[in-house]
């Protein structure tokens, strides 16, 4: 055992402490930003703005309340006269002075974001699994210069573009459509799927393809049978990263979209100019807005961390 | 069960001949072995003869009917592989039943089921059905491999080295069990090996190939008593043959042409020299347990030879060296009178 503790592939007690202390350093830092604007989404509009800053404060969903809703400014005697408020949202937008006109954008923009990014991300990670399996399997012609133009692609900004395909977009009638997001986040994001892919590819051996073709099953069969169950952590691995490039996306989004296919990035800052610095509103928005990732990446974290270190360590 | 024919068949690796005009004939239920160095051709005919890959040249028939063309799928061959043989996201259960799952074939579950337990009881893995294919050891993982290939009953099975990966003492067991089974079942087979043992003892008859060409075929016992060539018969025995140039011993008739002398162990008859006139000197014996290898010096050339474990020889005796009826070989390396395989 004290070989062990002296071993290469063991560490130390106080080197194990020194590289967790460091991680967790690291993580608070990482994670000041994000717990500040959930802190923020909690607060009343006076309190995100209180100076110094609030640290322990009374929770209030008016932000949330405000986020789903649009309001009017009413007189004082208008909002006596109504009947008592039905709920806390109604409750706390009468003591502004406000009643609730109706539901806000919010909910609509939201669900743009996850057609759009979830169209997008399975598109690009199913055009780029089939490419990289032919990429990788069969002598494809000039393969080389094929493989390079496709990541030449990602080697300027896509917003360097945005010109000319908002000029295309216009002519194809493809400007604020829902369509024409996810074929423009497709086309950013396959290249990397496919290289991405490609890597994870290779690593299969031939022979698990040949044994199954051997066994009874067309190469396409084989493919699904075989190939992809392998392929899965990659798979997860590229569906993360093309998911965070399209969900966040905000240039194209909010060149490109402006009603109806309108993303919510681009929609949540429009929040702040509604009735004054309504912080707690755009909090919320945010939040939200973390969900979906979040969830997805804690479901694939095991494929995501596979995802980070592969090539790393093989065989 | 079938037999395999492959006529005239060869193929081109860009600018590499893998296969060369390669003749050959396996019978219903023979055990083929072939045997050859890296690079020989060995594993790419068992992938043309398996369809993995088409030839430049010639017909493969199985069975009488001409499969040149066929997909893997529709041969009807079974092929083991070195490595990566069985699939690692599927259970033990699951890799045995994956080809009587194929589209091709639909076998109801409940036949698979009777099917896969009794192919796992030959191949002796049947407590392990349930584990996960890659916590095997890899004998097992071989075991199922093979258990594998036998449970469609192809009319052909391919082997490719599948014991080339595992220990000796596994290796030993396989082979044993695997004569077993395919003399239980009168299989067809053809298995390619580096492996001497392995071909000695399993195959009804060896392949020797060089540079994609078969240079001989026969049984263990011509190919190592009449190797056609020094290439075949450097290939078989252990210790290596000794090649040594006429003159080197005082040989009895030598006949015209020959160039090289190749001596294996029961071609020497060596003694203890007595009368001062001495041969060789022994250089260095080596103790294997059962028996000793015999190094011995010869002017400036080595031999090695087998002795028994009690030999009275130590390092640094004099002695005699006669041959007996060793192999001769001309100048081109053929064997003198190796005409007949």
């Amino acid at each position: 055992m004290s070989a062990a503790a002296h071993s290469v592939v063991e560490p130390t007690p106080a080197s194990k402490r020194i590289a967790g202390a460091i991680i967790i350093l690291y993580a608070v830092v990482s994670m000041v930003p994000l717990f500040w604007i959930i802190a923020t989404s909690f607060k009343t509009p006076p309190d995100s703005i209180a100076y110094p800053p609030k640290l322990v404060f009374t929770p209030s969903i008016e932000g949330y309340c405000n986020l789903f809703t649009t309001r009017t400014r009413q007189t004082a005697e208008y909002i006596a006269s109504l009947p008592p408020p039905e709920n806390f949202c109604d409750e706390v937008t009468r003591k502004r002075n406000m009643v609730i006109a109706g539901p806000s954008n919010f909910l609509p923009r939201f669900v743009n974001s996850l057609i759009i990014a979830f169209g997008s991300t399975f598109c690009a990670v199913f055009l780029g699994t089939l490419a990289a399996y032919g990429f990788s399997r069969f002598k494809v012609p000039l393969a080389d210069d094929l493989l390079f133009f496709i990541l030449s692609t990602r080697m300027m900004p896509p917003i360097a573009v945005a010109i000319p395909i908002y000029l295309m977009y216009r002519e194809l009638g493809l400007s604020d459509t829902a369509l024409g997001m996810i074929l423009l986040y497709t086309a950013v994001n396959v290249s990397l799927a496919v290289w991405l892919l490609k890597g994870f590819i290779d690593e299969i051996p031939r022979e698990y393809e040949e044994a199954a073709m051997i066994d009874g099953y067309t190469r396409l069969q084989a493919f699904r049978k075989v190939v992809l169950p392998q392929a899965t952590t990659g798979i997860a691995a590229t569906a993360i990263f093309c998911l965070i490039f399209a969900w966040n996306e905000y240039a194209f989004a909010a060149l490109l979209t402006s009603g109806t296919a309108q993303t919510a990035p681009p929609f949540i800052p429009t929040i702040i100019g509604e009735g004054g610095q309504d912080w707690p509103a755009v909090a919320a928005g945010t939040t939200i807005f973390l969900v979906p990732i979040l969830v997805f990446t804690i479901l694939l974290r095991k494929q995501l961390l596979r995802g980070i270190t592969f090539g790393a360590v093989r065989k | 069960m079938s037999d395999i024919l492959l006529s005239g068949v060869s193929k081109v690796f860009g600018d590499t001949q893998a296969v060369a005009d390669l003749d050959l004939h396996i019978g219903d239920g023979e055990f083929v072995v072939l045997l050859g160095p890296t690079g020989a051709g060995k594993t790419t005919t068992l992938r043309l003869v398996a369809g993995l890959e088409k030839p430049d040249g010639g017909s493969i028939r199985i069975g009488g009917r001409d499969a040149t063309t066929l997909e893997p799928a529709a041969r009807d061959v079974a092929f083991v592989f070195q490595q990566y043989s069985l699939y690692p996201h599927l259970s033990v259960y699951d890799n045995l039943a994956f080809p009587l799952r194929s589209p091709a074939r639909r076998m109801p579950e409940d036949q698979i089921g009777r099917r896969v337990e009794e192919v796992a009881r030959m191949v002796r893995i049947h407590h392990k059905l349930a584990n996960r294919s890659t916590r095997l050891s890899g004998g097992e993982m071989q075991r199922v491999a093979i258990g594998r290939a036998l449970v469609r009953r192809p009319s052909i099975y391919l082997m490719d080295e599948p014991l080339s990966s595992l220990d000796a003492k596994l290796r030993g067991e396989l082979r044993l069990e695997l004569k077993r089974i395919q003399a239980e079942l009168g299989a067809t087979v053809l298995y390619v090996t580096h492996d001497q043992t392995e071909a000695m003892t399993m195959a009804d008859r060896i392949g020797i190939l060089a540079e994609g060409r078969l240079v001989q075929i026969g049984t263990p016992r011509a190919i190592y008593t009449e190797p056609a060539n020094l290439h075949v018969a450097a290939k078989l025995g252990q210790p290596v043959i000794n090649l040594m140039p006429v003159g080197l011993l005082p040989a009895t008739v030598v006949p015209p042409g020959t160039q090289t002398i190749g001596a294996r162990t029961e071609h020497l008859t060596i003694a203890q020299a007595e009368d001062g006139h001495a041969d060789g000197v022994v250089d260095w014996i080596e103790h294997l347990g059962d028996q000793n290898h015999l190094h011995l010096t010869v002017k400036d050339r080595k031999l090695i030879t087998l002795a028994d474990a009690d030999t009275p020889l130590r390092k640094g005796d004099p002695v005699t060296i006669r041959l007996r009826n060793p192999l001769f070989f001309d100048g081109g390396g053929n064997r003198i009178g190796g005409e007949t395989q």
